[in-house]
């Protein structure tokens, strides 16, 4: 048995990889945005001398058809891609959040509730998304709605049984007892202890929401062709494989799968920080 | 014993027709709400040569017309006479596309499910029962990498790989152009199979490799395992011997509850490989506008992944008595 003085004191393993993820997520994220402020313009400049350059010192992941460079276009589609993933699951998380309250307001809101969630999870996501995409017209916000109304139900069950457990702890009853309102106990001591599990919920659905926005935009239904998302590159790519055009198709998934790597790392170590029941695999 | 799985049989039964109906409704609801003309998505770019005369007769004929809710209830009373409508894009009665379509997509699919679900366990039982060593840290940083990789991309890199570069397989389709399906005989078509069902098979690897990870650990933690080590077993016994059996059906369980996301994943693959299946049916479906076709997928693959979801926790309730002892409220 360690003394509990030297186990406070000592920088835990966990904690300093945690901080390490932050930190590079945070340098991963300051990359991003810096470089699509710098090469916004870049991305959709076309320029007819430089067609379809292979990667090298001008152009690091070579040019597309219409000689614009595909660096600046990868950055550009990944700031995109953190935009819309920010929104859509920040949406997500609040739409977790709202069914949640609502499943434990009575037996016939948790029944519907309960059947929404098999509805959501019954249909494969991706036909789902298409439906909600396609009801919506596709463009922008109908990826970040889209995203939003199909990645609750993980979440939601979750803050489900932890709100149980708290509408049935001491304080709660005792609150009620002084005659304190719903809505004082709801903002003052449910939601304050949810919001831990809110936060991780929303950092695990946010490498969701980025790959399934560009899926959907990848297919034809999300960010329209004059974007140059993730998902849209990768599209026009298909095109040009078969010539040998390989850099097309490489680099903007690889700075796909980065960006998502790393926020998906980041929100498994604060799981594993904040929410140690949950984290077991 | 046998009462009670029947009773929950048709529990679930009941669950399930409850479920096809609101994704009915709300499917119908979703493609009513959409601002995309149909007959426009339908004509393309021939809408300049059609004149408005034209248009509403189509739209009339189709139906159009009519207030949702009218359009709604024929719609239903043809389903459950098994009438499930016609293709506009594909000009063929839409139950002939999806069981030709699923065919093709069926291959895929069970070669996908059956690669991911054995590489997974696999992974997992090596992962799991060497904690913390060399190949336990490579596999976990596979699976992370893998779950966090777009499968679309992935496509794209081996076929980049494999069909571009190397020249081993073919670069699309189901079968060499300019033949017909059924002119082609079953190599020819394992050969334009296997790259698509391969990448689709690395998907599900991930998931059901941490998962039965998670379920070693716990095994090597347990007494069991100290028992069979202080009697002379070996780390491998105990892991094929006790710990295989403890986390297999957990594993299968979870490759039958995931069939949405596997079906998800054809949808990306089979667009990527030009792969002529249900998943780019959907696509083709969504993009112009073939609403009796994709309202009759969404109900479709519902059918599918849910009866997955079904057998898996029937499965579960078999295989774990603590469950099967439960009286659900």
């Amino acid at each position: 048995m360690m003394p509990s003085v030297t186990a406070t004191l000592r920088f835990d393993n966990r904690r300093l990889r945690t901080l390490l993820i932050a930190l590079a997520t945070l340098l991963a994220l300051g990359l991003v945005l810096t470089g699509s402020a710098l090469l916004g313009e870049q991305a959709t400049r076309p320029d007819f001398q430089a067609r379809l350059l292979p990667p090298g010192i001008d152009h690091w992941f070579g040019t597309d058809t219409l000689g614009r460079d595909l660096f600046s276009r990868t950055i550009e589609g990944l700031s995109l891609s953190l935009w819309v993933g920010l929104l859509a699951a920040g949406l997500g998380t609040l739409v977790a959040l709202v069914l949640a309250v609502i499943s434990t307001l009575g037996r016939p809101f948790d029944a519907a509730v309960g059947l929404l969630v098999d509805m959501i999870l019954g249909l494969p996501h991706l036909v789902l998304l298409i439906l909600i995409a396609f009801a919506l017209g596709g463009g922008t916000q109908a990826v970040i709605v889209a995203v939003a109304l199909t990645h609750w139900p993980r979440l939601t069950r979750l803050l489900r049984a932890e709100l149980l457990q708290i509408i049935n702890a001491d304080y709660v009853r005792l609150s009620y007892h002084f005659g304190k309102s719903h809505g004082f106990v709801l903002f003052h001591h449910v939601l304050p202890h949810l919001m831990p599990q809110c936060l991780v919920g929303f950092l695990l659905l946010f490498p969701h929401a980025i790959l399934h926005e560009a899926a959907l935009t990848f297919l034809g239904f999300g960010l329209t062709p004059g974007q140059p998302a993730i998902g849209v590159l990768l599209a026009e790519s298909l095109r040009y494989l078969s010539a040998g055009h390989w850099w097309l198709g490489v680099f903007p998934g690889l700075g796909l799968l980065l960006t998502v790597l790393i926020f998906d790392r980041l929100g498994a170590s604060m799981q594993a920080l904040f929410t140690p029941r949950e984290a077991q695999t | 014993m046998g009462m009670r799985l029947i009773a929950r049989f048709t529990a679930r039964c009941g669950r399930l027709l409850l479920v096809l109906a609101a994704v009915a409704v709300a499917a119908f609801s979703l493609i009513q709400a959409s601002p995309i003309d149909p007959v426009d998505a339908y004509l393309g770019p021939q809408v300049a040569q059609v004149s408005p005369e034209q248009r509403t007769l189509i739209a009339e004929r189709w139906g159009f017309d009519d207030p949702a809710a009218v359009q709604f209830v024929k719609w239903a009373r043809n389903l459950a006479n098994g009438e499930l409508g016609w293709s506009h894009v594909y000009n063929a009665p839409v139950s002939d596309i999806i069981a030709s379509r699923f065919r093709a997509s069926l291959s895929l699919l069970a070669i996908a499910w059956l690669g991911s679900t054995l590489l997974g366990f696999a992974l997992g039982v090596i992962a799991g029962s060497h904690e913390g060593s060399l190949a336990d840290r490579l596999i976990r940083l596979y699976s992370y990498t893998l779950a966090s990789t777009p499968i679309f991309w992935l496509a794209i890199a081996v076929l980049l790989l494999f069909s571009v570069g190397l020249g081993w397989t073919p670069v699309c389709c189901a079968s060499p152009p300019g033949m017909l399906r059924a002119d082609v005989d079953w190599l020819t078509r394992l050969h334009h199979l296997l790259l698509p069902a391969l990448t689709l098979s690395l998907l599900g690897v991930a998931q059901i490799a941490l998962h039965t990870r998670a379920r070693m650990l716990e095994l090597m933690r347990s007494d069991i395992a100290l028992y069979a080590l202080a009697q002379g077993a070996t780390r491998r016994d105990i892991a094929w011997r006790h710990g295989a059996r403890h986390a297999c059906l957990p594993a299968l369980t979870l490759a039958l509850a995931s069939l949405g996301e596997l079906f998800g994943g054809s949808i990306l693959v089979e667009q990527v490989f030009a792969y002529p299946g249900l998943g780019q049916a959907t696509v083709e479906a969504g993009l112009r506008s073939d609403i009796p076709l994709l309202l009759a997928i969404a109900l479709f693959t519902t059918l599918f992944v849910s009866l997955g979801n079904a057998f898996a926790d029937l499965l579960y309730r078999w295989v774990d008595p603590r469950l099967r002892e439960e009286v659900r409220p």
